[in-house]
């Protein structure tokens, strides 16, 4: 009878594409996520006016407030809930729908969220949380802040162990049988999610007694690397949501057949066993740490490069065979015959390009010398936004262009996506000016989460302007890409006409190689995981708590 | 698995390029020197004013064009500030953070590094070039951030 049921429920799945109960969530998701990008994107844009000495912030909202919540609206709110929306889809339909604990499960994670996102944003409003989103101690925000931080972690645990219960629930109907790619991607992101934000949550826990009062002192350092252990890891994270799409989503739309399933599997386990230790390369130039542990971490954040330097391959390889297939010659003529003019090949494909220089930037920043050269600049601000703005989110957006027509049981038009490719060129023209004007201006020494200064007028910065006013202009294009995009996305889920859109999942090439069983094997990799976190983290996590300093008592300086 | 010869040469290169990262950063630090600013001594952050060095901080002589800096910074200043110092001098910074964390950065020179608090932060630098060198903070430490700054004059 059960197994009836299931092929009944699959079959009823397939006419009628996703259930309307698990849309909802997705449709809810997607919400939050692009009316975060709305008002992260005009904070971004009045950030880059101020910067460039063309616009002077009130006093009641200043710079450090509007760069505090720019970087909790996009870096938090609007990724995470982008991704969770499109995972859960991805889970309903790879699945066979979401069962209906899971689906409890993720409104009660929904609801944590939102509430902590409350919490956190009323004391950034308020400027009593004006702390940065890395909030370091011993700066002190008001404990609402972190209340707010701890409900948001609370409702990523809900909806990890939603998604891991989906998963069993698959396997256990399906024993023997590899979980579909997909729902392997979001197997290892919502691993990553749980196990990335321990370390955070420890840390969050040490501060809320300290910021009360209850505590007088506070390790710094320590805090400072439990902070670190969970922010690359959400780098990571963004990474392997945009790479999903990459490997299994892009080679359908250009009517091509995926890459090694082996290989897929390898790099998703590579990314998310390797990634916790990466994390400590944003301390390079931090004191109390050996030189010998940095160059450890040196290493282990530089092998994080080998899975995206094999990505690069494949991604190559299925442009080519594809485009060969449909008649392409030459050495670099094949180029032309991919779908250029379809909004979503364009975006995700930019966002591979900008993954080069991305990834190559990622290279410099690990190494200790180069680090040096760049650490807290506007370089770094640049990098972050051409991988994190560029590669991660352009391939969100070109997602957006069949996962919402499909979640709301409409198509997308020609003039749709005509739009979206118009998006995706503001969109990379505005990064092209603002992140390389930031690069070049992080070379040159101007730092990074500064407001407007000339530092009285001192002639090294007044030779940063130039520079800064292209990054307003890259910034406002960038806000014109956030306005369309946001359109785009409410016109597709709202107004576009009805009809039945396709999830895109390329098929594996028909003479492929069975994929090797022990790629299913979380449990080895968890535990592959954790060995390698304990590598990078017991030495200085125990030089930290052994030989601490007296700790530091709160400061507010804002 | 079944494997192309592009993707083997890919991968080999691949890897080679990230071992050759690693040889050279090893190298550079182990065997030139030049490893990052990783100072391991601790300090009340406290009791900084009532600590040696940094209760009496400034600049010292300390050997033929060769000075020790010792700096406390705090919100929203460097002390000492204003720093003039003789072209070709060698000067080793000995640094600590009065209250939050704190970044040192020099503008046209490799001296980055973070200012923790309880931490003591050492950094040496040859300057050649005679001019006006702007030392600011890089890590947001409040609203008089973009305040944070001082020069080094190099004759």
């Amino acid at each position: 009878m059960e197994t009836a049921k299931t092929t009944f429920k699959e079959k009823a799945n397939k006419a009628l594409g996703i259930s309307p109960e698990d849309a909802l969530i997705s449709k809810s998701y997607l919400i939050v996520s692009f009316t975060a990008l709305l008002l992260g994107g005009l904070l971004g844009l009045l950030q880059g006016l101020n910067r460039a000495g063309l616009l002077e912030l009130p006093s009641w909202f200043n710079y450090y407030q509007v760069l505090t919540a720019h970087g909790i609206l996009l870096i938090l709110v609007f990724t995470a809930f982008f991704t969770i929306g499109y995972f859960y889809a991805v889970l309903s339909h790879c699945l066979g729908g979401l069962l209906p604990k899971v689906r409890k499960m993720a409104w009660i994670g929904f609801g944590m969220k939102i509430f902590g996102f409350v919490l956190a944003v009323i004391p950034i409003i308020m400027n009593e949380a004006t702390v940065m989103f890395t909030f370091y101690p011993p700066m002190a925000a008001s404990p609402i802040f972190y209340f707010g931080l701890v409900f948001i972690v609370l409702g990523v645990w809900m909806l990890a162990f939603g998604a891991f219960l989906q998963v069993a629930n698959w396997r256990k109907n399906n024993k023997g049988q590899h979980v579909p790619i997909l729902a392997y991607f979001a197997t290892g992101v919502f691993v990553l999610l749980f196990f990335g934000s321990i370390p955070v949550t420890i840390e969050v826990l040490m501060i809320i007694p300290w910021a009360l009062g209850w505590v007088e002192t506070i390790n710094v350092m320590l805090a400072r690397t439990l902070f670190w252990a969970f922010g690359h890891t959400l780098v990571n994270i963004w990474y392997l949501v945009a790479v999903s799409a990459w490997y299994v989503v892009v080679p359908k739309i250009i009517g091509g057949r995926r890459f090694s399933d082996t290989l897929t599997r390898v790099v998703i386990m590579l990314l998310v066993v390797m990634n916790i230790p990466g994390g400590f390369h944003h301390q390079i130039v931090d004191p109390g740490i050996a030189e010998s542990v940095k160059y450890l971490h040196v290493f282990m954040s530089l092998a994080i490069g080998f899975p995206s330097l094999m990505t690069a391959y494949a991604m190559f390889s299925v442009f080519e065979k594809t485009a060969r297939k449909k008649g392409g010659t030459g050495i670099f003529s094949w180029f032309k015959k991919l779908p250029w003019g379809d909004v979503r090949f364009l975006a995700p494909m930019i966002a591979m390009i900008a993954f080069i220089p991305g990834g190559a930037g990622g290279i410099v920043q690990s190494m200790n010398q180069l680090n040096q050269v760049v650490h807290n600049t506007m370089w770094v601000v640049g990098h972050f936004h051409i991988t994190l703005g560029t590669s991660a989110v352009l391939t969100f957006f070109g997602i957006c262009y069949w996962l919402v027509p499909y979640i709301s049981g409409r198509v997308l038009t020609p003039k749709m996506n005509k739009l979206g490719v118009i998006q995706t060129i503001f969109w990379t023209v505005g990064m092209i000016f603002m992140s390389g004007s930031m690069h070049w201006v992080g070379l040159l020494g101007s730092p990074r989460r500064t407001s407007y200064t000339t530092y009285s007028d001192n002639a090294t910065a007044l030779s940063w302007d130039p520079y800064l006013m292209f990054l307003a202009i890259g910034g406002t294009l960038l806000m014109i890409g956030v306005i369309i995009q946001v359109y785009a996305v409410f016109n597709m889920m709202f107004f576009a006409p009805k009809g039945e859109t396709e999830f895109p999942i390329a098929k594996a090439e028909d003479d492929a190689v069975k994929t090797p069983y022990w790629t299913e094997r979380w449990g080895m990799i968890i535990v592959v995981m954790l060995l390698l976190v304990a590598m990078g983290y017991v030495i200085p996590i125990v030089e930290f708590i052994v030989n601490a300093p007296p700790g530091s008592p709160p400061f507010k300086t804002w | 698995m079944k494997m192309h010869l592009d993707e083997k040469i890919w991968l080999i290169l691949s890897f080679g390029l990230i071992m050759g990262f690693m040889l050279i950063t090893g190298y550079q630090t182990f065997v030139l020197g030049m490893g990052p600013p990783s100072h391991m001594e601790t300090i009340d952050p406290q009791k900084v004013d009532e600590t040696a060095p940094f209760d009496n901080p400034g600049i010292t002589q300390i050997g033929e064009n060769e000075y020790e800096v010792v700096m406390t910074l705090a919100v929203f200043s460097f002390n000492p500030s204003n720093i003039e110092i003789p072209a070709g001098a060698t000067v080793h910074f000995t640094l600590t953070s009065k209250d939050v964390i704190h970044g040192i950065q020099v503008a046209g020179t490799n001296i980055n590094a973070m200012v923790t608090p309880g931490h003591i932060q050492k950094i040496t630098q040859k300057f050649d070039k005679p001019g006006e060198y702007l030392v600011l903070c890089n890590e947001y430490c409040g609203t008089g951030h973009q305040f944070m700054a001082t020069t080094i004059t190099v004759k």
